[in-house]
């Protein structure tokens, strides 16, 4: 019991050391929060002022077909490129860990690099390729003798969005994969070679299966990623902005009811709605990962 | 075959970093005219960092100095204030400790970018907006970082050390800054180098909370440039797209040369994170 009173006398001590984030997690998380779910109960009318008004923000969200849509939008990019990204990062980490490759140092640190540029820069370059003026994609195709793709046309614009996005993370996320390959004990791979089993037979069920902590984690990350989409579209929209509207994704459209349009108030709903979403869609994903008790 | 296959990916990956070198070597014509991925036989990269560096009187290094602030401050507070505080909640016992555990990690599921309008109006009344801090305090939060602690401060720093520390008389000041940190060092550089990268990328957060071009950061400076070139191009006395690819270039060499030669520290860092749910 001598630990445990060391540790009680030592309380005041743990609140001191604790108090530094709690004030920073208070300012920028907690207060901001409880501040949008307050403002989001107002509107701001021309005559009047500021009047309460409910759920009267909320209702309008549910109603609003700009929103529908723009909510529409990052579900289909969600159900498309999160799987795709997952999966070549899956396959990367597990072509790494199975020692078959050759430079596969380079490989770790190449695919990994592109996490470190801004996702400002990652689209301006990207949106430089693929636009028309002087773009590389133009280039290659032209040089072909056939017509170049619109990428940034209305068509392939959520593509060449999720083109971005799965540059920018399929390395952070293999790198995930990876080291949870890592850490299987070598002893279930002599035990597994022993029973007959070759490469198929250890991917299938001791590697996938040892992923699946990994996995779950790496696909809530990425299902928040999806739904706050704002960065890349933003930027890849200043190349053509008639495709890119306002109100494209959710966070463009709650940005610019803000900070264009001025309704704060019902931006706030919006924002809340999206942040409640979020949370929901993240918590069926680890539902469902948790119940399947299988690799999804 | 694998091999061919990830290294066909490999390229696929470095193609825009290519891109960004071979074109920030040309000038605003060569740009145009030539071939994307080859180098024109004008090399022109000392002229584009000149002209990059004195227009709009030498504002982007203004944006460098701002960024290199914003991060340096940002992730090393962060990581400070992650160790102190995953520490405690590693090491000591207290009332509301499974609660700040629970509030912090609920937290990371609310989208960062719900709270952007109403940070915006809460940092305007509190005076906030256009100043550094309004973009360093926010980057000094890092749930991430705050678990990652919680997890090195449990695994490598023994009960025993700091009781006989105690004992010896040291106060827990001490023991924090003598002992524990030290033996959490690597978890300390691995929240220390992704905060970095977090705050050095970051672009949302100041394009809301800063409103003239001098706080601005990299991010938020390029895009306004890009949104120029594309917007009014032809009418600027000076073509921006060199600027704006040039500008690029000096703003991401600096992490891509500190995860080079970082590698074992993030790597680490990423598998103590990684295997973890």
């Amino acid at each position: 019991m001598t630990r445990l009173s060391a540790k009680t006398r030592a309380t005041p001590t743990a609140y001191l050391f604790l108090t530094p984030f709690i004030v920073v997690f208070a300012i920028s998380v907690v207060v901001p929060l409880g501040y949008a779910l307050w403002i989001s109960f107002f509107r701001k009318q021309m005559i009047g002022g500021t009047v309460f008004v409910g759920f009267g923000n909320y209702l309008r969200a549910l109603g609003d077909t700009l929103l529908h849509d723009a909510v529409l939008r990052v579900v289909v990019f969600l159900l498309l490129q999160v799987p795709i990204m997952l999966g070549v990062a899956m396959f990367v980490a597990l072509a790494i860990d199975s020692g078959r490759l050759a430079g596969s140092r380079i490989v770790r640190i190449g695919l990994f690099l592109p996490y470190a540029v801004p996702a400002v820069v990652a689209a301006l370059m990207w949106g430089y390729i693929f636009g028309g003026q002087f773009g590389l994609a133009g280039q290659l195709f032209g040089s072909l003798g056939m017509p170049t793709p619109d990428f940034l046309g209305p068509n392939l614009m959520l593509m060449s969005v999720g083109n971005v996005v799965t540059w920018s993370f399929v390395g952070y996320n293999m790198l995930i994969f990876y080291a949870a390959l890592r850490s299987i004990p070598t002893d279930i791979y002599e035990a597994a070679a022993i029973d007959g089993a070759n490469e198929w037979h250890k991917a299938w069920f001791i590697k996938l299966p040892a992923l699946r902590p990994a996995l779950v984690l790496a696909l809530i990350f990425s299902v928040i990623g999806s739904l706050q989409l704002f960065n890349e579209p933003s930027i890849l929209g200043q190349l053509r902005p008639s495709v890119v509207t306002t109100s494209w994704t959710p966070n463009l459209y709650a940005y610019n009811l803000s900070f264009t349009g001025g309704q704060i108030n019902y931006a706030a709903a919006v924002a809340m709605l999206l942040g409640g979403f979020t949370v929901v869609v993240a918590y069926v994903v680890q539902l469902g990962a948790m119940k399947r008790g299988r690799l999804l | 075959m694998l091999t061919i296959i990830l290294w066909m990916l490999l390229a696929y990956f470095m193609l825009p970093l290519c891109w960004l070198a071979v074109n920030a070597t040309k000038s605003n014509v060569d740009l145009f005219g030539t071939f994307g991925l080859a180098f024109a036989p004008n090399f022109a990269l000392f002229d584009n960092i000149a002209q990059l560096f004195a227009f709009q009187g030498g504002i982007y290094l203004r944006w460098f100095a701002n960024t290199i602030l914003y991060a340096v401050v940002g992730a090393g507070g962060a990581a400070l204030v992650a160790a102190m505080g995953g520490y405690a909640l590693a090491k000591f016992d207290f009332h509301g400790r499974k609660a700040v555990l629970a509030i912090v990690l609920g937290a990371t599921a609310v989208p960062g970018t719900a709270l952007a309008v109403p940070t915006y109006m809460l940092f305007t009344q509190w005076g906030l907006i256009n100043t550094e801090l309004a973009v360093i305090i926010p980057a000094l939060v890092s749930p991430f970082g705050l678990f990652l602690m919680l997890v090195y401060a449990q695994d490598a720093v023994p009960d025993s050390m700091i009781e006989a520390a105690r004992i010896d008389g040291a106060g827990e000041a001490r023991i924090f800054w003598t002992i524990a940190l030290p033996l959490m060092a690597p978890g300390f550089v691995t929240v220390l180098l992704f905060q970095l990268v977090a705050t050095w990328n970051n672009y949302f957060l100041p394009l809301i909370v800063l409103n003239q071009s001098d706080k601005f950061p990299l991010t938020v400076g390029l895009s306004l440039w890009n949104k120029l070139a594309n917007a009014g191009g032809v009418n600027l006395a000076q073509p921006l797209y060199p600027l704006v690819i040039t500008g690029s270039l000096l703003a991401v060499l600096p992490l891509l040369v500190a995860f080079v030669f970082l590698q074992k520290y993030w790597q680490s860092g990423i598998a103590a994170g990684g295997v973890k749910e």
